[in-house]
């Protein structure tokens, strides 16, 4: 998106924000995704400040130590897409290239562990509408050592399955969308459409790449640690 | 399309253009094609919106007859013509989506931020041009997404355009499921089209204005129109989240607003509304912005006060941020909430007091030309006065409790959204007509269209209030079930009347519309004698905008300016003198 | 019941005070509108392009703007001040009167079921007893509806008592009047709740105390009967 082609004025525009128009654009759209997650999250915490009964204590059903290992792949993608985009500041050709490609190995592989997580909590027991009776997790919630009192579960309980896959799957969404972007700006790398003058489309993936890694973090943080 | 081939036929020689014909009239990324492309489709969801109207208003006035025509409707509507209670709730579930989000949002932004912001600030087109052109594809699958709720089994959306859940996340509680389905997915949908076109309209007036053309040389269109893009930026994704949110909950079983599980309906509500007001705003601000193009030029004078107009304009965005409780007061939300909700909404009458009478501080000593474009303009003051008047009384809490949810709120919006709004665009519609097509509207079609849809806009709205006030309450498919509506039942009647013939007044304008396309007398460059820098460009204007880039030298409403002969001094044309500053 | 032009007849007693209210806004609306619009006709003729004659150029007037900024702002906000005294007396924290007599009300697709508290004059006792699309209640008494919801919003609505209030499924709400005269009026739904939402009404009716409690009495009396 970041690659169309462009038409500047012809003379010299009133001075404007002082950056070009793709990275310009891109502020704008994270303004929008910001607010996007802003009502996810927002909906989050009003639900379970409402009924803090219906969430499971932090990794009686949620694998922690995999979802960290998968939270530092993403934050190791974006130290690549930093180099990614240093390497094409100094025009180096090779290592552009393999940064990108790092990033877009690291990328997938996020997503995929993400697949992997949410088939094993389907395969357990474990949906947005809630827990499946008689599964092995709905024992694990139902034999009282993941909820306050005790062995009856909430009837809210449901809520914490639909936040849950709400908010990571639209992460997900987030960082797939990402993924494909970046094979596009790899693709344009490999074919040397990004010199040490001109590199808009690295530096505008990259802004967008950062972002949802923040956002992880947040997500991280709110779902899984608390 | 092929109609817009031939009006732009000599365009083509004008400008040397080689695209194809699919290139350059339906995947255009020329943003004036694109605008004329939004006008078509919002226009035509414009009168679908307005045929659910009539349809729910002959129920209203006469609740068990055959509707005229109604028969041809299936069984599962209208058996015999005579509406189903299922089918009344997707008339006005339906008729509210269409109107809010598929006719005035996008022939306010769609059209006017498409066409306006390169011509007007004086650049060849937007900063993303072919982004511009998936807004537009993004938008017109969305509408068809929406209509297509008519076809699917149980109907179309019946919840009301707000959504309220529980009722619209179970269908279990509306008998609806297809469409409820249906409407989530539309509205998602079409907020990425709303989020990848106001991304354009902000980049674009922030990097490509013209030389000269400084903030505050911007005509105030352009800066209603940049305001309303940032509330559009951040509103939208908001009810986007919580739409998805909707899906969820009928899709793959989640609970957010399902209270048997542990969600909870107010959430909604209170998403909904944190976008809805803001929404409201982006309804009425560019409306605001074209009509003060329109009346400066209407008066041969410069806008009164052009600072505090936008600082007017400025405020209401922010104001529009904290006062979405209002829609709240009566839903059991803290009625201490309620009180400051209440404070910060009586405020907003302030910004809208001074764009009222800055509006009117133009016309004095003014020297007015009653163009269809003005008449239209000073339609949309009078009414816009109305609308907010009666806004006050909703913002009075305990005055709201009775008239809360009942045909008051129905006038009310329909004084803002249709005389404000729609009377503006009709405004703007003939204005711009001559730079889209080339062609001038028919100036005494377009007075008779006005003067009738004026009287009977009024006929059909007004009563609304006195009826609202009586206790009728919306959404009712047969007030004659109440006995305390039964004395109403005249006014309803009338109401109903009115409003077929406000109806079928529109199709003057669309005869209008339609042959002067064709027909029309050929439009000068200026036809208006406005300062605007698009009227230095021919008409229609060409590919690229402009021969060469515009320089800017004025402010923006230099009508009757000691400078130069004529009463009004182009924003591009120099002249020997220095030029006065834009306003003191 | 005629009907006359504006506000059904008020039958509670802060109806009163939301009218007084009502009217004023109306005249301060009113004063504003009549202000616009005929300043717009003035101008419209006053000012109409005649030939030989240009348009003031003028950008505005700082004096001017300031006072039609000052002058709504003070008035808007005065409007608030005493809406919110009425609020809270309605609506406010610990407005309900001490001595309500407690009836729940509970909506469901399409209808209202009013519990009564039978003569002990508590709820969720055994002489409690229910009935269908019908509130009855005494004339000068605070009454304090337990407003629930069993399915979607519904919204209890009566006109001549200036009484609306959403029924939130999950949610209890109270809302409070007093009937200051007998008669039978109705309840509407006021929120869109699905297909029957135009034919949810129940009936309102007041009576004198006296009335009342024979009512009660014979309403206990056939709950007696009914158990047995």
């Amino acid at each position: 998106m970041a690659h169309a082609a462009v038409m500047q004025p012809p003379a010299s525009a009133e001075t404007g924000a002082g950056v070009y128009n793709e990275k310009l654009g891109m502020w704008v759209f994270l303004g929008s995704e910001v607010m996007f997650f802003t009502a996810l999250i927002g909906s989050y915490i009003i639900l379970r400040f409402a009924q803090p009964q219906a969430w499971a204590a932090p990794g009686q059903i949620l694998n922690i130590p995999v979802t960290g290992v998968n939270t530092f792949l993403l934050i190791c993608s974006s130290v690549t897409m930093v180099k990614a985009f240093a390497a094409a500041q100094d025009g180096d050709q090779r290592m552009l290239k393999a940064w990108l490609l790092a990033t877009v190995l690291i990328g997938a592989t996020f997503v995929s562990i993400q697949v992997y997580e949410y088939l094993v909590l389907a395969h357990e027991g474990f949906l947005p509408s809630g827990y499946v009776a008689g599964s092995h997790l709905a024992e694990v919630a139902d034999g009282g050592a993941a909820y306050k009192g005790g062995a009856a579960l909430p009837e809210s309980v449901g809520l914490y399955g639909s936040t849950f896959y709400t908010m990571t799957s639209f992460h997900g969404f987030h960082v797939t969308m990402g993924v494909l972007c970046m094979i596009f700006v790899t693709v344009k790398a490999f074919r040397g459409g990004y010199t040490a003058e001109d590199h808009r489309g690295v530096e505008v993936i990259g802004l967008y790449w950062h972002f949802v890694d923040l956002v992880w973090i947040v997500l991280f943080t709110i779902v899984y640690l608390i | 399309m092929a109609t817009t081939a031939a009006a732009f036929d000599h365009v083509a020689h004008a400008h040397a253009d080689t695209r194809s014909f699919i290139r350059r009239y339906i995947f255009s990324t020329d943003h004036k094609i694109i605008g004329i492309q939004f006008l078509i489709m919002s226009l035509f969801f414009l009168l679908v919106g307005g045929t659910l109207a009539i349809m729910m208003r002959w129920q209203l006035g006469f609740p068990g007859e055959a509707f005229p025509g109604g028969g041809v409707l299936p069984e599962t509507m209208a058996p015999d013509g005579v509406l189903l209670p299922e089918f009344y709730n997707s008339l006005v579930t339906m008729h509210g989506t269409f109107m809010v989000f598929f006719a005035i949002m996008p022939l306010l932004v769609g059209v006017y931020a498409n066409f306006l912001i390169p011509l007007k600030i004086g650049a060849p087109d937007m900063a993303f041009p072919r982004l511009n052109m998936v807004s537009f594809w993004v938008a017109m699958p969305a509408g068809l997404i929406m209509m297509a709720g008519f076809l699917v089994e149980g109907g179309a959306a019946g919840a009301g355009w707000t959504m309220y859940a529980p009722l619209s996340a179970n269908p279990e509680y509306s008998g609806v499921s297809g469409g409820q389905i249906l409407w989530c997915v539309s509205i998602a949908v079409l907020g990425l089209s709303s989020i990848l076109g106001s991304t354009n309209y902000i980049t674009t007036i922030i990097n490509m204005r013209a030389p000269g053309m400084t903030w505050f040389r911007m005509p105030l269109s352009i800066w209603s129109l940049f305001i309303t893009a940032i509330l559009t930026i951040l509103a939208i994704p908001i009810l986007s989240g919580a739409a998805i949110m909707l899906l969820f909950d009928q899709l793959i079983g989640t609970h957010f607003f399902l209270p048997p599980d542990g969600g909870q309906p107010l959430l909604w509500q209170h998403l909904f509304w944190f976008f809805g007001h803001p929404e409201v705003y982006i309804l009425i601000l560019p409306a605001m912005g074209m009509v003060s193009d329109i009346i400066a030029n209407g008066s041969r004078k410069p806008i009164f006060g052009y600072h505090s107009m936008v600082y007017a304009m400025i405020g209401i965005g922010f104001l529009g941020w904290i006062v979405w409780g209002h829609h709240m007061f009566q839903s059991g939300m803290n009625p201490t909430l309620g009180m400051s909700f209440m404070i910060s909404t009586m405020l907003i009458a302030v910004p809208s007091a001074i764009k009222t009478f800055n509006w009117l501080g133009t016309m004095w000593r003014g020297s007015i030309r009653f163009h269809v474009p003005m008449l239209n303009a000073v339609a949309f003051v009078a009414m816009f006065v109305i609308g907010g008047l009666s806004g006050v009384f909703m913002a009075s809490t305990p005055v709201d409790i009775q008239i809360h949810d009942t045909y008051f709120i129905v006038a009310h919006l329909h004084y803002v959204l249709f005389g404000g709004s729609l009377f503006a665009l009709f405004g703007a519609i003939t204005f711009w007509y001559p730079k889209m097509f080339g062609r001038m509207m028919s100036e005494f079609w377009g007075k008779v269209h006005f003067v009738l849809t004026f009287i009977f806009y009024n006929l059909t709205f007004f009563p609304m209030h006195q009826i609202g006030l009586g206790g009728h309450m919306r959404r009712i498919y047969d007030p004659t079930e109440y006995e305390f509506l039964l004395p109403l039942q005249g006014l309803n009647r009338f109401i109903t009347i009115s409003a077929i013939l406000l109806f079928a007044t529109q199709t003057i304008f669309a005869l209008n519309f339609i042959i002067s396309w064709f027909r029309g007398k050929k439009a000068p460059d200026n036809p208006w004698e406005d300062t605007g820098v698009e009227w230095s460009t021919p008409s229609p204007a060409p590919h690229g905008n402009f021969p060469t880039t515009p320089t800017v030298h004025h402010g923006p409403y230099e009508f009757s300016s000691p400078l130069v002969e004529e009463d009004y001094l182009m924003q591009d044309r120099r002249v020997s003198k220095p030029a006065t500053p834009a306003a003191s | 019941m005629p009907y006359d032009w504006g506000l059904p007849i008020a039958a509670s007693t802060f109806a009163a005070d939301i009218d007084r209210l009502y009217y004023m806004i109306l005249v301060i609306t009113g004063i504003a509108f009549v202000i616009v619009e005929v300043a717009i006709v003035w101008f419209l003729i006053k000012y109409r392009a005649r030939p030989g004659r240009k348009a003031y150029y003028t950008h505005g007037s700082a004096k001017a703007e300031v006072i039609w900024t000052a002058v709504p702002a003070v008035v808007v906000v005065g409007l608030g001040i005493l809406s919110a005294s009425v609020w809270s007396h309605i609506r406010g924290r610990d407005s309900v009167p001490p001595n309500a007599l407690p009836i729940a009300l509970e909506a469901k697709q399409f209808e209202w079921n009013a519990t009564y508290p039978g003569a002990d004059g508590e709820l969720g006792t055994g002489d409690d007893f229910t009935m269908r699309n019908l509130l009855q209640i005494p004339v000068n008494q605070p009454v304090v509806v337990h407003l629930t919801s069993e399915d979607v919003i519904h919204s209890f609505f009566v006109p001549e008592f200036r009484v609306k209030h959403d029924a939130v499924p999950g949610m209890e709400a109270r809302v409070w009047f007093e009937a200051t005269m007998t008669g039978e009026f109705s309840i509407a739904c006021a929120e869109l709740c699905g297909l029957g939402h135009y034919r949810m009404a129940a009936r309102v009716v007041v009576q004198d105390q006296a009335e009342y409690d024979q009512w009660l009495a014979e309403q206990a009396a056939n709950q007696t009967v009914a158990s047995r």
